[in-house]
């Protein structure tokens, strides 16, 4: 059915032009011959393809540009006309003869042009002539496209000021006249389209409708070109006058468009004068008009305006455009009840852009735009439609773009209420969005109570908000989001301690109701930061007549050690153990042993009772001896005490090679550089001699289950602590005690059951080098080297 | 997995070692590599004891039989040469906090290995600024490998 209409549509259009055509050839050859006469007769028969009522806009408007192309070609004829002599006033009479009134007015307005240029009458005459008798044309189509066509010969004859058709004074004033009675009269020839035809095709009139808007837009547009038409006349004469016509006209497609129209095509310096009767005739429009996106457009406008130049900006408080476009607003989502609420938010978010580019200092301003739109969302509930999140964040994230500092962003009081509004899912990513701001501007928070406010807008990361299912989430996202609230705690810091150690405080009372989940991505940047603080107090004095709110380093290691605790629910005992170890080093930079002494004992229960993991067990052991050999602070017993459980760890671990290690490592628990009583050779070589008890037996559990000897790597290892020793000056090494090992290793090697292993064999050799190598030394060392025999 | 990730943009070519707190058990303890004339190890430091001691580096040096030995653990920059070959530790790029170490400056390194010779370039943030250094180290040919 469809593609039938659009068949016989096709088809009357080439019917169109063809007859067009054929009278314009014919109308050529008048004219080519100076036959007038024939020359009326052709060009009317030709206008008369233009009668049709059956083309769609779309096929009428090709119909109408051939003419429009013909006609031109006329008007030039009669300029020659003109020029030879002919009287323009009887051609404007003569072609008036014309049978149909539409051809009549078409070629009447050709004339006119030409009458126009010749000025042998006032342009303001012609014209004014001429858009009245238009008015003989009511179907709409046709009535739009004749007076499209006298727009568009009358544009440059219009007596504005300068141009070379002004009459005497206020010719503008006839212009303008001209203008808004052709506009008027469009409008109305379009609305009438609305009501043409069965209400089943409304949507398809409307799409129509649609196609043709820019024919009426145009003369607003002429309207903004004319340069007589200062800020006085525009708001007295000008925009009342089209104002009026577009509530008048009731309807919506034109009420729409026309408003947007106005706001485009005219300056924004002048919507700012006139903001009062544009807005008041928002309410006016039909309800269904989208006067949201309307008035979006006029706040982007002026957003923009403002951002142009900082010398406009007075001007805006001049008018109070501020307090004017908040109350429309208002009034707007007031008398539209049904506005959805990705309406309302949008409209609030283009406001609030208004007023961050507008009056970038008044932060008040901005609240009070969030503290609007909160109450106008006050009842709704959380937000569901994807749409009104979206300009959720968007409104959230104007203000943190514009101040690049979320720590102005925070003195806004109506900012977390607005949060409020948004589901779990998308305060997340508006925490995340908050966050990455943090990390991009490199933000300093440094108070406790702005750190207070930051952790309530990001609670959805920090914590579990009522309702969310936990195993809704993907794994590597939640690790992306866990990962930056820790990097977000790294970035919270004050030079001064007191407030620091406030700052601590208050960030760990937000991660303690973190979960299990969190805890271990967000307790590790916390405790680094207190020992960083706690080693910036070091420097310091500790103040004897400190009060007990004082902020010492004893404080800090209660903190730590009530956070570090909090992991044992996950639980994460690694962690926790490795940071027990990192206090207790801390500690022991403060001398504080018995919170040292504390700390490990904390880390070695851990070791005792929650890591059995053979192979975390090894990292733990190292960390435990590399931590205790660091340790100065801790008296004679305590440090046995210590040791000896480590030792005992050691000896216990499952694997030979890693009990022989870990055994060796604890010789050097024995034996501290830089302090004197700390060389203890005798139990140096008692564990060494531990060790190698242990290779031993490693050897020949391999030779019992495989039948070979294993590799003699680790009889090289303790080879080398031998040496390291011998060279620290250790006296119960001696030479024998090396050599033997020596000779060991080298029969050992060269056993026929041994399994060859070159990595064993580079080892020894590169050893053995540097034997050689420490004896080519001469001086002390080479003179302690000499004896052994490679 | 985000710094794993981001470390594969600067160069596909990546050797890791596990670092005490590294969540990824995969990671070996050591590893060791030929780039040029030259064999690498690396190793992250944690397991050598004393911490940050050349002498005990050193040994595991001779252990991996390689030419340089590149460890971390202490945040501390160092650049060691010894008979038997080079141990650098490039510090902390982040500067983060060290128990072993105060005031840790950010640093890291880059080798350029050119037949039998290393230069060591050393790049600190300190006060602020960025301060490079360079470091020559010649191979002898008269080791074994």
């Amino acid at each position: 059915m469809i593609s039938d209409v659009a068949e016989d549509e096709e088809k009357w259009l080439a019917a169109g032009i063809a007859g067009l055509q054929q009278n314009a050839f014919y109308m050529h050859r008048a004219l080519d011959s100076n036959n007038l006469r024939d020359a009326l007769k052709y060009s009317a028969q030709m206008l008369s393809e233009l009668r049709t009522s059956k083309l769609s806009p779309h096929k009428y408007y090709e119909l109408y540009m051939r003419a429009f192309d013909e006609l031109r070609k006329l008007e030039m004829f009669f300029k020659e006309e003109a020029r030879r002599g002919c009287s323009i006033i009887d051609l404007y009479e003569l072609v008036q003869h014309a049978g149909n009134i539409l051809p009549r007015l078409y070629l009447l307005c050709t004339v006119g042009s030409v009458y126009i240029k010749s000025k042998e009458a006032p342009a303001k005459d012609v014209l004014k002539d001429l858009v009245e008798m238009c008015r003989g044309i009511q179907h709409p189509l046709r009535g739009l496209f004749l007076r499209s066509y006298l727009s568009q010969v009358s544009r440059d004859k219009l007596p504005d000021i300068g141009s070379e058709y002004e009459g005497d004074a206020d010719t503008v004033t006839d212009a303008v006249e001209f203008v808004l009675q052709n506009f008027t009269e469009m409008n109305k020839l379009w609305v009438r389209m609305q009501h043409q035809g069965p209400a089943r095709d409304k949507e398809k009139r409307e799409k129509e409708r649609s196609e043709l808007r820019d024919l009426v837009g145009k003369n607003l547009h002429v309207l903004s070109q004319i340069e007589g038409i200062d800020l006085d006349m525009y708001k007295d004469g000008v925009l009342p006058r089209v104002l009026e016509q577009v509530v008048n006209c009731k309807d919506e497609l034109a009420q729409f468009y026309l408003m947007d129209c106005i706001i485009q095509v005219f300056p924004d310096e002048y919507h700012l004068q006139t903001l009062d009767v544009l807005l008041g005739a928002c309410p006016l429009l039909e309800p269904s008009v989208d006067i949201k996106t309307v008035l979006s457009q006029l706040m982007e406008r002026l957003s923009n305006y403002a951002a142009s130049s900082t010398e406009v900006l007075p001007e805006f408080l001049q008018v109070e455009a501020f307090s004017k476009l908040s109350n429309a607003i208002g009034k707007v989502i007031e008398a539209q009840v049904d506005m959805p609420t990705v309406g309302v938010v949008t409209l609030y978010s283009s406001l609030l852009t208004f007023t961050l580019h507008v009056h970038p200092d008044r932060l008040d301003y901005a609240d009070q735009v969030l503290g609007s739109c909160v109450k106008k969302l006050s009842g709704k509930g959380k937000i569901t439609d994807s749409k009104a999140t979206k300009q959720i964040v968007a409104l959230l994230s104007a203000p943190l773009e514009k101040y690049n500092d979320i720590v102005t962003a925070l003195k806004l009081s109506n900012y977390p209420h607005v949060m409020e509004y948004l589901d779990n899912e998308t305060n997340k990513v508006m925490s995340t969005v908050i966050i990455q701001s943090i990390m991009k501007n490199k933000t300093c928070i440094s108070t406790s109570d702005k750190v207070e406010a930051l952790f309530e807008l990001v609670k959805g990361l920090v914590k579990d908000l009522d309702g969310t299912l936990h195993d809704e989430i993907d794994e590597d996202d939640f690790k992306e989001e866990q990962n930056s609230v820790s990097r977000l705690i790294q970035m919270l810091y004050n030079e001064d301690p007191v407030e620091m150690f406030k700052v601590i405080c208050t960030v760990k009372k937000h991660i303690l109701t973190g979960g299990p989940k969190r805890l271990p991505f967000t307790v590790p940047p916390l405790v680094f930061s207190c020992l960083k603080l706690v080693r910036q107090l070091q420097g310091q004095e500790e103040n004897p007549f400190g009060d007990e709110t004082s902020t010492t380093p004893k404080k800090i290691f209660q903190l730590l050690n009530q956070t570090i605790e909090a992991l044992s629910i996950v639980p994460a005992p690694e962690l926790s153990l490795q940071l027990y170890l990192q206090c207790a080093e801390a500690a022991n930079d403060c001398d504080l042993e018995p919170v040292a002494y504390e700390f490990f004992t904390q880390a070695y229960i851990l070791y005792e009772e929650e890591i059995s993991d053979s192979k975390a067990q090894v990292t733990a052991i190292h960390l435990i001896i590399g931590t205790l050999q660091r340790m100065h602070v801790f008296g004679v017993e305590n440090r046995d005490t210590l040791t000896h459980k480590a030792t005992g760890y050691s000896a216990k671990l499952l694997k030979k090679p890693d009990q022989c290690r870990a055994v060796y490592a604890c010789s050097h628990l024995f034996w501290v550089d830089d302090q004197e009583n700390m060389k203890d050779g005798e139990r140096v070589l008692l564990c060494l001699k531990r060790a190698l008890r242990i290779a031993n037996a490693a050897q020949q559990m391999t030779n019992a289950t495989r039948g070979s000897t294993g590799s003699v790597t680790l009889f090289v290892e303790i080879l080398n602590k031998y040496l390291y020793f011998f060279e620290k000056g250790n006296p119960q090494i001696t030479i024998s005690t090396i050599q033997g090992l020596i000779e060991l290793i080298t029969t050992e090697m060269q056993s026929d059951s041994t399994t060859p292993d070159p990595a064993a064999d580079a080892f020894f050799a590169s050893t053995l080098r540097y034997i050689q190598f420490q004896k080519q030394k001469g001086g002390a060392v080479g003179e302690k080297y000499e004896p052994i025999k490679v | 997995m985000e710094v794993h990730d981001y470390l594969k943009t600067l160069c596909p070519d990546l050797h890791i070692t596990r670092g005490e707190y590294d969540e990824e058990m995969r990671y070996p303890e050591t590893k060791t590599l030929t780039i040029g004339q030259f064999k690498l190890g690396l190793c992250h430091g944690h397991q050598v004891i004393p911490w940050g001691d050349l002498d005990s580096l050193a040994m595991l040096q001779r252990q991996l039989d390689v030419d340089i030995l590149v460890t971390g653990h202490t945040h501390q920059f160092t650049a060691y040469k010894h008979e038997g070959g080079v141990v650098i530790n490039p510090g902390s790029a982040t500067g983060a906090y060290s128990s072993i170490t105060y005031d840790v400056n950010p640093s890291f390194v880059l080798m350029d290995i050119d037949g039998l010779r290393v230069v060591v370039y050393v790049y600190e943030l300190i006060d602020g600024e960025v301060k490079v250094d360079k470091i020559d180290f010649k191979k002898t040919t008269t080791a074994s490998h």
